[in-house]
């Protein structure tokens, strides 16, 4: 009896295992861009890309290493879609709080502006 | 009469996968998360929770920035270290995110090598993290000090816009705090690992529940979320 319910969590416990073992190149190559791609971050400070080019490549670089890192190294590519829309959908809201906040900043800006005389 | 009622007796055929998934795993009347760890699904929702926590703090940051009228300090220039005579913006920085990058490429090793039952090769790799982890504190720790010493608090700076100051030490001192949590975390799994606790299933001391490699894979989580939030003040707050 106890033989067989160790045998049944030894087979629960490499289902839960499945997929969770990947090649190891595959988590140097993630590195390795990682990498890359913090390096161009640091490059357009080092070369003083001002204004939408240096916000879009800002972001651009953030986007990439954060999905290389949630895809790959935290599996989220290999969980199924359930927990990954339980996980990654809630923080796309806060997209809107951003939206919101920079409308008041603004308008704050401007009652600042207009209030304290300072431009 | 004769038709038995329907029982699900766990060994379900295979699980349906894509959008059909997600709809029969919500509604299956059972856990949500199959396939995976309740301490996986837990230690996840509550890495959803901190995205939230520093999701406002780096609204905060740019509320305060976009609104103020006085001039935000130059990252560029206030993080420039002196090397060898040379002057290089923002260096300390790009050195930290490289040291949290290759702790992350030593985790993800770990996790690996943990389900391949080599306790000798995770746990060097595990103590590895930690030492990583311990030298971002380390220069963090001596940014904060070169800062405070020329005049940065929390309510004023020598070169602009007070909230500098206080955005500053609330976002980096909490994501400090995150790593050194980090690093008394990785040295106790590594501890654990060494002893063979995970081979043997040995109980925890907190929960008591058996322990095994997820618990490696579970502390991974946690560490690439430090590293995942570093890549986002990296480039709002000390690149824009």
């Amino acid at each position: 009896m106890a033989q067989a319910t160790a045998q049944v969590e030894s087979v629960s416990d490499s289902l839960d295992h499945e997929g969770q073992e990947h090649p190891i190149k595959l988590y140097l190559v993630v590195w390795g861009w990682l990498f890359v791609l913090s390096t161009f971050s640091y490059l357009v400070d080092y070369f003083n890309f001002e204004g939408y080019l240096r916000w879009s490549l800002i972001l651009l670089f953030m986007m990439l290493k954060a999905g290389l890192i949630v895809a790959v190294f935290m599996h989220m590519a290999w969980e199924r879609l359930a927990l990954a829309y339980a996980i990654l959908l809630p923080p796309v809201l806060v997209l809107v709080f951003v939206v919101i906040m920079t409308l008041e900043s603004d308008y704050t800006l401007w009652l600042r502006t207009i209030f304290f005389g300072i431009s | 009469m004769t038709n038995a009622a329907v029982t699900n007796t766990g060994a379900s055929a295979a699980l349906p996968q894509g959008l059909d998934g997600v709809v029969s795993d919500w509604s299956s009347d059972q856990r949500a998360f199959k396939n995976v760890p309740w301490g996986k699904a837990m230690m996840w929702i509550f890495l959803l929770s901190d995205t939230f926590i520093f999701s406002i703090f780096l609204l905060s940051y740019m509320t305060v920035r976009s609104s103020t009228t006085v001039p935000w300090p130059n990252p560029s220039e206030v993080f420039a270290l002196e090397i060898g005579g040379v002057h290089l913006p923002l260096i300390l920085i790009a050195i930290m995110t490289f040291v949290l990058i290759s702790s992350s490429g030593t985790m993800a090793m770990a996790v690996r090598s943990g389900y391949q039952r080599h306790r000798k090769t995770t746990t060097i790799l595990l103590l590895v993290t930690a030492l990583l982890g311990a030298s971002f504190v380390g220069m963090q720790a001596f940014e904060w000090t070169k800062l405070i010493t020329e005049g940065v608090r929390p309510w004023g700076n020598p070169w602009g816009a007070p909230q500098f100051g206080s955005t500053f030490f609330m976002i980096t001192g909490f994501h400090g705090t995150h790593v050194t949590i980090g690093v008394i975390f990785l040295i106790i799994v590594a501890r654990k690992v060494w002893r063979g606790d995970y081979d043997r299933g040995t109980a925890g001391f907190f929960t008591s529940r058996k322990g095994n490699y997820e618990s490696v894979e579970i502390m991974g989580l946690y560490w690439h979320f430090v590293d995942l939030v570093w890549v986002f003040i990296f480039a709002l707050f000390y690149l824009w």
